[in-house]
């Protein structure tokens, strides 16, 4: 009974264990190939303009609208116990330690990590990555460096400007909409965020763009079994990295917002 | 040239290369046939390190590619040409820059450099004008001309064909056919082709290998192999369903 216990449950973490040790190996892979001349700038550009400029419009409508209710949600609730003054603190804490770098991160995942987890594992099964060994140009550095820089360079840039817009739309719920003080507004945003909120969010995003865009790519890289297989891996490259996101965020949090 | 000494595959339990030895001499031409899932694809992407052996040797001018390092295996892939089954053209990248694509990587020449040498290319494969289609603008026949082009690009020693022919008209087969032969008496590489298609085999070979459980059972000249008594080869090349390969749900 209990060794068909721990059979089972030896069969239910064995994918997931060698998922982590392959994803793992292929970090390393990445890592040695990063300082390994010859660099991939053109490729790199490439990649950051893909993930980061072209994820921007919709980043800016989900930090707009994020900033905009998160100030109306706690301006009416924080109304009932007269503390509605804390409403900018509020909204500039949440969006620069929490909703900056999990939303972008979260959007961009849907967006550029489902991308490439779709075109490795296209180039996978049509045989493109193979070719590309043929011609003598390693895979890893070629298609995932770059994706796994853009992603860890462009995620802070992105949650920057969440962070600003957001900040910018609950200004113009509480101000303009619902007729607060602006002076009142801003003070209580300056007065309570450190600089170390906005390093600290910025840090959180730099690891989750390393890490969606490694996940994709893993599950890019790795897939098996045509079309479905494609489906299979960006289905798995969104899911995995969102997870990853979130669970990730509760123990950088409590590590970094000590 | 080539030598594979005892190759040894499996994936996943499943045998797939039990001990194949072949020999490739420097400008010969070898065929290896055999049925599909034979290994055939397994065998030559072992040549050139796409796919590392269970156990065996693979050597390669005298160099045994289990010796070799990550940038080692790439310099020794510059001598290589491979033209795959697919195609497997960049689907991202007009049809010149794929031609061009290990010039521009390991070589300085100037985008126009590379651009010219690409058209060069697709003019010997009789693809002039096709320079700046995408992949998705050919026929299959075209895009395995563009993946020719591509695999003699660097003008290497060694040309791999994986199913040249696999999906082709007759008549693009046979010009593929022709085409090979015109890359190996124009360029002198020494080549090795696998399939399954007997007409392609005999045009383009020197030598045809038969790949059959895993093993390499008879390799001979075209001649040689039309007349053999083997009756695993007989009824591979005489295209018959019954006989002692076993297909599933016919009987022998």
């Amino acid at each position: 009974m209990l060794i068909k216990l721990i059979e089972a449950i030896g069969a239910f973490i064995e994918k997931p264990a060698e998922g982590i040790g392959r994803c793992m190996l292929l970090l390393y892979s990445v890592l040695k190939h990063i300082v390994k001349p010859p660099f991939e700038i053109r490729n790199i550009f490439k990649q950051m303009l893909e993930i980061g400029v072209n994820s921007l419009p919709v980043v800016l409508v989900t930090a707009i609208f994020t900033g905009m209710v998160l100030a109306l949600q706690s301006y009416t609730g924080f109304k009932r116990f007269g503390a509605e003054g804390l409403v900018g603190s509020v909204v500039a804490l949440s969006m620069t330690r929490e909703l900056g770098p999990v939303l972008s991160a979260l959007i961009v995942t849907g967006r550029a990590g489902a991308a490439m987890a779709a075109e490795l594992g296209t180039m996978r099964v049509t045989e493109q990555i193979d070719a590309l060994e043929t011609l003598a140009t390693n895979p890893v550095k070629y298609l995932i460096v770059p994706r796994f820089l853009s992603g860890a360079i462009m995620l802070p840039a992105l949650t920057v400007v969440t962070d600003i817009i957001g900040i910018m739309g609950g200004y113009f719920v509480t101000v303009i909409l619902l007729g607060a003080s602006s002076k009142a507004y801003l003070r209580a945003t300056w007065d309570f965020l450190k600089q170390q909120d906005i390093y600290n969010g910025l840090t959180k995003a730099c690891f989750f763009g390393a890490a969606f865009a490694l996940i994709s790519c893993y599950k890019g890289f790795y897939a098996k079994g045509g079309a479905e297989g494609v489906g299979r891996a960006t289905t798995g490259a969104v899911v995995v990295s969102s997870m990853t996101i979130l669970i990730s965020d509760y123990f950088l949090s409590a590590w970094l917002f000590k | 040239m080539i030598e594979l000494i005892d190759i040894h595959k499996s994936f996943e339990g499943k045998d797939v290369l039990l001990g194949v030895n072949l020999k490739v001499e420097k400008g010969e031409s070898v065929v290896v046939i055999g049925g599909s899932g034979s290994g055939k694809s397994v065998l030559l992407k072992h040549i050139i390190g796409l796919l590392k052996p269970d156990r065996g040797t693979v050597t390669v001018n005298s160099t045994d590619l289990s010796t070799l390092d990550e940038d080692g295996l790439n310099e020794l892939r510059k001598k290589f040409g491979m033209l795959f089954q697919s195609s497997a053209l960049f689907d991202s990248m007009k049809v010149w820059e794929n031609v061009g694509f290990g010039l521009k990587r390991h070589t300085r020449l100037s985008d126009p450099e590379v651009k010219d040498m690409a058209v060069q290319k697709l003019k010997m494969v009789g693809l002039s004008g096709a320079e700046d289609l995408m992949p998705s603008e050919l026929s299959g026949g075209m895009r395995k001309r563009v993946g020719l082009a591509r695999a003699i690009a660097m003008e290497p020693e060694i040309l791999l064909y994986d199913e040249p022919t696999t999906g082709l008209d007759p008549i693009m087969a046979d010009a593929i056919d022709e085409l090979i032969i015109k890359m190996r008496e124009e360029l002198k590489v020494t080549s090795v082709a696998i399939t399954h298609d007997m007409k392609s085999a005999y045009k383009i070979a020197d030598t045809i290998a038969m790949l059959y459980n895993g093993v390499i059972i008879l390799t001979g000249t075209p001649e040689e192999i039309k007349n053999t008594s083997d009756p695993v080869v007989r009824q591979f090349i005489e295209g018959r369903a019954v006989g002692p390969i076993v297909v599933e749900g016919m009987g022998r």
